[in-house]
Order: C-alpha cells, then sequence, then structure tokens
C-alpha cells in the first residue's frame, strides 16, 4: 500500500523534481515580489523600502516587518488608470481567445480529418514559425501593416479600398498580431483531442438519426472539451499579461496590464506598485485555473 | 440461390414498410466499391429476407465490413443499387436509413449516460420526451441493464457495454439491423453466452440481423443463412449445413472447418459412382455429385470427423457400401482436444490425411498411439466433389 516500496530510487527522485522546480523557480521568486509589493517606493538601491536585513538583528526585522502595508494594493483599486487597464486586458483576451479559437477549431479539425501521411506535413507547417524569432515575426507585421505596406498594396490593388488604410497603432493590428503568434497554442491542443476521438462515434451518431451539424454539436464538440479548455488557457493567461504585441502594433492610448506594469517598473522605477500589479495580475489568472484544474479533475474522475 | 423471389413484391410506395416475413427486404444489385486501386467489394449481388439472421463471413479484408459500411451508409457504392423495400439506399445518407448498426468497439458515446444513449437515437426521431422515456425503459429491460442507467460507459464492464450498444441500435427499431464483429471484445465464455442471447433476441423481435464476424464458428452458430466473402465477391451462400457439407469451392471448403483435400482426375464413371485417381491417397471413390464435373482436374475433400480409424480395416457396419475408401497408414502425430482427438494419418500413398474421432469413452481404451499402424476408411458418400 504505500507507494515506497513501488518506485525505485530514480523514479522517487524524479517525482519529487517538479515539487524543487515549483520552490525554486516559483514560490521564492514569488515571496520576493510579494515582499516587495508590500514596501514602498524609495529613492534607494533597491528602490523600496524596508529592506530586510538579517545581520541587522531581531528587533530591525520586526521593524520592518511593521513597515509593510497594504497601501500599493490600496492605490491599485482606487486609481481608474489600473482598474482599466486589468478590464481592457481581460477584454482583449477574451477577444482574441474567442477569435482564436473560431479559427483554430476549423483548422484543428481539418488538420484532424486529413489522411495520416498529410497530417504530419500540416503539424510542421503550423508549427514552423516558431523557427523564426517571435520579435521578428511581429516586426514583420509592422511591415506589412504600415501605411504602404503589403496589406495596403494588395487591397489597393484590388480595388477594395481607394486609399490607404491606417492599420499600425489600432486594435486590429492587435488582435491580427495576437491571433497569429498565438494560433499554434489553439491549434495543437484541439488537433491532440480531435485526432485522438475514435471516428466510430461520429459514424454511430449520424447512424443514430443525427444529421451532420448535430453529430457536431452532440458529439464531436462535446467531446473535444479537454482540448477545447487547453487551447483557450494556454491563449488566455499569456495573453491576458501580453505586453509585445500591444506595444508594438496597438496604439497608446489605453494600455493593457502588462504595459503598465512595465512603465511603473522601468519609467516609474516604482517597484512596489508594479509588484502589487504582478500579484493582482496573478490572482485574477488563478480563477480561470482552478476552474480547469476542476474540470480536468472531474475528467479523470469519469475515468478518461 | 434466391432468384425465385417474386418480382413485384408489396411495395406500393412508403419504402419504410415493413416487408413481409420471408420476402427480401433488402436487395444488394451488383454492389461495387474501390478503394484507389483496391477493389474492396467486387459486384456483389445478395437477397436479405425480412426476419432473418444473416451473417457475412470472411477472413479479413475480404470486403464484408466494407458491405456492410455500404449498408449503413458510411461508403457509398461505386456501382450497384441497394434497395430497401423498393426504394435505393445506395446514396442515402446515414442519417437517412431506417438501419442501424452495433459497431465493433460500441461506439458508446463517452459523455453520455447509458439512458442518454440509448435515448439518442429517439430524440433525434423527434420522439416525445414521455416515449422516450417508456421505449429506454423497454430497452433497458430487454438487455437487462436494470440499475445502471445513470452510469456512463467507462463504469460498465465490457458485456454491460455490449448490451447497452446493443439497446442503443435497437431503440429505433430499425427494420434492419447490422452487427460488426459484435462479440470480438468478449472473452470466450461471455461471447457463447451473448450468442444465445442475441439470436433469441432476435427471434422475438423479428428484426431482421445482418452480422459481419471473422469468426465461422459464431456464424454458424447464429446465423440462418451464411455468406461467404473471398477478394470482394461472395463466395457462397448457404445455410450452414450445406456450407459445411456441400461446399461450393476449395477454398470455402477449407475456410469453414478442416478437411482433408486430395488433388486428382477422374479415373472412372460408373453409374452413380465415380473413381478418382488421387497423387496423395490413391484411387478414391466418390458419390457423383449433383452438378455435373468435367474430367479435368478435380479434389476430393472429406472432412476429419467422416474419416474413420481401426486397427483392422473398416468394421463391418449393416448396411455399408463395399466401395469403401480403405487408407493405410501410421499415426503420425495425435492432437488430444478435450471431447475428440484429432490423429494425423501419414498413408502408405505418400499423402497425410486427419482424422478427429469422438472421445466418446472416458478411458482411453481407444486410442491409438504414434507410429501404431493403422487404417483410416472413409464412405464415398461423405466426400465432396471439388472443382480444383
Amino acid at each position: 500500500m504505500s507507494a515506497r516500496r513501488i518506485f525505485a530510487r530514480p523514479a522517487r527522485f524524479a517525482a519529487i523534481a517538479p515539487y524543487v522546480w515549483m520552490v525554486l523557480f516559483f514560490l521564492v521568486p514569488f515571496a520576493f515580489v510579494l515582499k516587495i509589493s508590500l514596501s514602498q517606493t524609495a529613492i534607494a538601491q533597491p528602490p523600496y523600502d524596508p529592506v530586510f536585513d538579517v545581520t541587522a538583528g531581531w528587533d530591525a526585522l520586526k521593524a520592518a516587518l511593521a513597515a509593510l502595508s497594504f497601501d500599493n494594493f490600496r492605490l491599485l483599486a482606487s486609481d481608474d488608470i489600473y482598474v482599466f487597464a486589468y478590464v481592457r486586458s481581460l477584454t482583449v483576451a477574451v477577444t482574441a481567445t474567442a477569435l482564436l479559437l473560431l479559427i483554430g477549431y476549423p483548422i484543428a479539425y481539418g488538420m484532424a480529418r486529413l489522411p495520416k501521411s498529410w497530417q504530419a506535413v500540416v503539424m510542421v507547417l503550423v508549427i514552423v514559425p516558431f523557427w523564426t524569432s517571435f520579435l521578428i515575426r511581429i516586426y514583420a507585421w509592422i511591415n506589412i501593416l504600415q501605411h504602404d505596406g503589403l496589406l495596403n498594396q494588395i487591397l489597393l490593388a484590388l480595388h477594395l479600398v481607394s486609399q490607404p488604410v491606417v492599420w499600425l497603432s489600432t486594435d486590429s493590428a492587435m488582435y491580427i498580431g495576437i491571433v497569429y503568434s498565438y494560433l499554434p497554442f489553439m491549434i495543437l491542443p484541439l488537433y491532440a483531442t480531435l485526432a485522438k476521438m475514435e471516428p466510430a462515434l461520429e459514424e454511430a451518431a449520424a447512424d443514430l438519426g443525427a444529421p451532420p451539424w448535430q453529430v457536431f454539436w452532440l458529439v464531436t464538440f462535446p467531446l473535444s472539451l479537454p482540448g477545447v479548455g487547453a487551447g483557450v488557457l494556454l491563449c488566455f493567461i499569456p495573453i491576458v499579461g501580453e505586453f509585445v504585441i500591444p506595444d508594438l502594433l496597438a496604439g497608446s492610448n489605453s494600455l493593457m496590464i502588462g504595459q503598465t506594469l512595465w512603465l511603473e517598473f522601468f519609467t516609474n522605477k516604482d517597484w512596489p506598485v508594479a509588484s502589487a500589479a504582478a500579484i493582482v495580475l496573478l490572482v485574477v489568472l488563478l480563477v480561470p485555473l482552478l476552474l480547469y484544474e476542476r474540470l480536468q479533475r472531474r475528467q479523470l474522475e469519469l475515468g478518461r | 440461390m434466391t432468384d425465385e423471389l417474386p418480382k413485384t413484391h408489396a411495395a406500393t410506395g412508403a419504402a419504410d414498410r415493413e416487408a413481409a416475413p420471408g420476402q427480401p427486404l433488402l436487395r444488394i444489385e451488383g454492389v461495387a466499391k474501390t478503394f484507389g486501386t483496391f477493389r474492396a467489394v467486387d459486384g456483389v449481388s445478395l437477397d436479405i429476407r425480412a426476419g432473418e439472421f444473416f451473417a457475412l463471413l470472411g477472413p479479413s479484408g475480404c470486403g464484408k465490413t466494407t458491405l456492410l459500411r455500404m449498408l449503413a451508409g458510411f461508403e457509398a457504392p461505386d456501382e450497384g443499387r441497394i434497395l430497401l423495400g423498393d426504394k435505393d439506399i445506395a446514396q442515402a445518407l446515414p442519417h437517412e436509413r431506417p438501419i442501424n448498426m452495433m459497431f465493433q468497439n460500441y461506439a458508446l458515446f463517452p459523455h453520455l449516460s447509458v439512458r442518454d444513449n440509448i435515448a439518442f437515437g429517439l430524440k433525434r426521431a423527434g420522439m416525445a420526451r414521455a416515449d422516450i422515456a417508456t421505449r429506454v425503459a423497454e430497452m433497458v429491460a430487454l438487455v437487462k441493464l436494470e440499475g445502471l442507467e445513470k452510469r456512463k460507459p467507462d463504469q460498465l464492464s465490457g458485456g454491460q457495454r455490449q448490451r447497452v450498444a446493443l439497446a442503443r441500435a435497437l431503440a429505433r427499431r430499425p427494420q434492419l439491423l447490422l452487427l460488426d464483429e459484435p462479440l470480438a471484445a468478449l472473452d470466450k465464455k461471455l461471447r457463447e453466452s451473448t450468442q444465445g442471447e442475441l439470436m433469441e433476441l432476435q427471434r422475438r423481435l423479428g428484426t431482421t440481423f445482418i452480422i459481419v464476424t471473422h469468426d465461422q464458428e459464431e456464424a454458424m452458430t447464429m446465423a440462418s443463412r451464411i455468406g461467404v466473402m473471398n477478394a470482394g465477391k461472395l463466395a457462397q451462400v448457404a445455410s450452414p449445413r450445406e456450407l459445411y457439407e456441400a461446399p461450393r469451392s476449395r477454398w470455402i471448403a477449407e475456410f469453414v472447418g478442416d478437411v482433408n483435400v486430395f488433388d486428382g482426375e477422374t479415373k472412372l464413371r460408373d453409374g452413380h459412382r465415380l473413381v478418382i485417381g488421387t497423387r496423395d491417397a490413391g484411387p478414391l471413390v466418390v458419390a457423383e455429385p449433383r452438378e455435373p464435373v468435367g474430367a479435368g482436374k478435380l479434389a476430393v475433400a472429406i472432412r476429419p470427423e467422416k474419416v474413420k480409424l481401426s486397427r483392422r480395416g473398416p468394421v463391418s457396419e449393416a448396411g455399408y457400401e463395399t466401395a469403401i475408401n480403405r487408407l493405410d497408414g501410421v499415426i503420425a502425430d495425435v492432437c488430444y482436444l478435450g471431447g475428440s482427438t484429432t490423429y494425423k494419418v501419414k498413408l502408405e500413398t505418400g499423402g497425410t490425411v486427419q482424422a478427429s474421432v469422438a472421445n466418446s469413452a472416458r478411458l482411453d481404451v481407444d486410442a491409438y498411439s504414434v507410429d501404431q499402424q493403422i487404417v483410416a476408411w472413409f464412405s464415398p458418400d461423405d466426400c465432396v466433389v471439388l472443382q480444383s
């Protein structure tokens, strides 16, 4: 009954490794950030106060602890700039994820229905853009979307527009950039669930009198929900914190939380507020994560 | 063999009409299907009578599953017609056919409960909620799954899953039920009891069943008629007994059960007897087959259980023919199978013959041992003459 006897020593080490990783690279840095978020900004090195100094003795440590406060969190809640940034981040992430799902699902579905030999080829085509640096690809989009860029040239040549359209520094450009960059993250988990789905299930639905659209809605889609969940999370969470794409492609009149964070940290040198913003973002993102976790556990309990 | 069917059977409209028992419910005419360059089904014509239990039997890759899939509508035939009643359904989509199928691995919807799996087809048919509940309860009782309605498929045993699949396929009361290797996933004991239950169910409901199987014992046990397929063609359509005792070709004789086959040529024709000279077993006397055979190369087939063994030669029986086939040899191999023992006899003429002897006594007083001198003999009436 004890797991210890089942696992050999190397296996036991392998089982511990993820926890060591979590502590070293998540919990410890998180503790730092949390502590900074409770500090006050100061013109000093490092630029916040108090600083814990273990060599200064017990009383100094107690004084430092007493100096910690939740002021930065109160500021985040009271200042519209931050609230708007969070709301915009979530709006952008929801919209972009919805677009990604709408575009990614048919592609993944089509891939899963291709002959086996073709699936590998298309898979490579989906992954190939990763071989080029992400930043270069976004700069390429700037090139395509600019005033005399490729997109406007094509639109003009096709006489779809009479004068160049302003693309750069708009939300459209940002959504194009986000959807383009994150599409593989949506397609791959969807493809994985759709490809391993037994084709006989769809045939059984058709056999029992379901026309094609019902086959999709009653069988294919519900059974692909684990893939939908994975794809949505893989896109939604990083998009909420996205910094590069909105910074390069969107206008500067409304910022996402990632950009606000960057401003606080590098321009205002206000580490504590930036840290508090990061902590709130993490908490906001924990909600969908926990929901997904619960969903997965229920799936596991069902034995699938 | 079904050519005597009336050309104008009562069909004046609605294809959904139930055909009278014995009338052809389904008529397959010259159906063919090619995948790339592979001709999976090569011109099959077959009539299925209403209410019969028909088995499509053949080795894997013979086209039986493709034929079944064309009946269900998952493949469209390249040639030919599939008439249900008087309506050609060859190009109809699966959901438009009053035919249901039980899938090989059941294909139960994993996200739906037993009840919802069974109700799936009824909901699609637009049945009233109360009627669905009644029908589901009826089907659950029919396959003895009471108390498991709320379970998901993965909370069921293999046998229970098989029942859900059957109930789901029968719930719409299809005119024709297709079963694709329905028992292949069950272990031997369960398979045997389920065979009996399926036959009982079919008799009670009167639904026409077409089962696809590669297991000849299963086909023989359950079906009233068997269509043997080989390389995309129907090799023979016959009752289990006819298939076993009067196979139409050497391939069928060898595919269905065990058989000894001796190649040879006609030597002598004497009234209702034929003497065939074989290379491995010398001259064999056989009964003149019903369909006259040509003079060329022939084969004599004899089932192992029809070959008798004794130490001293043919045992005198009242009324047995004098023109008995007697082969001398030594026992080369003994295979004890419980109910019977199979002996391999090395003949003096060079060939070997297999004899299956029922172990009718518990003690082995009648058993033979390896290297023992033996006489194998069989009646001319038990031989089948095949065009080689």
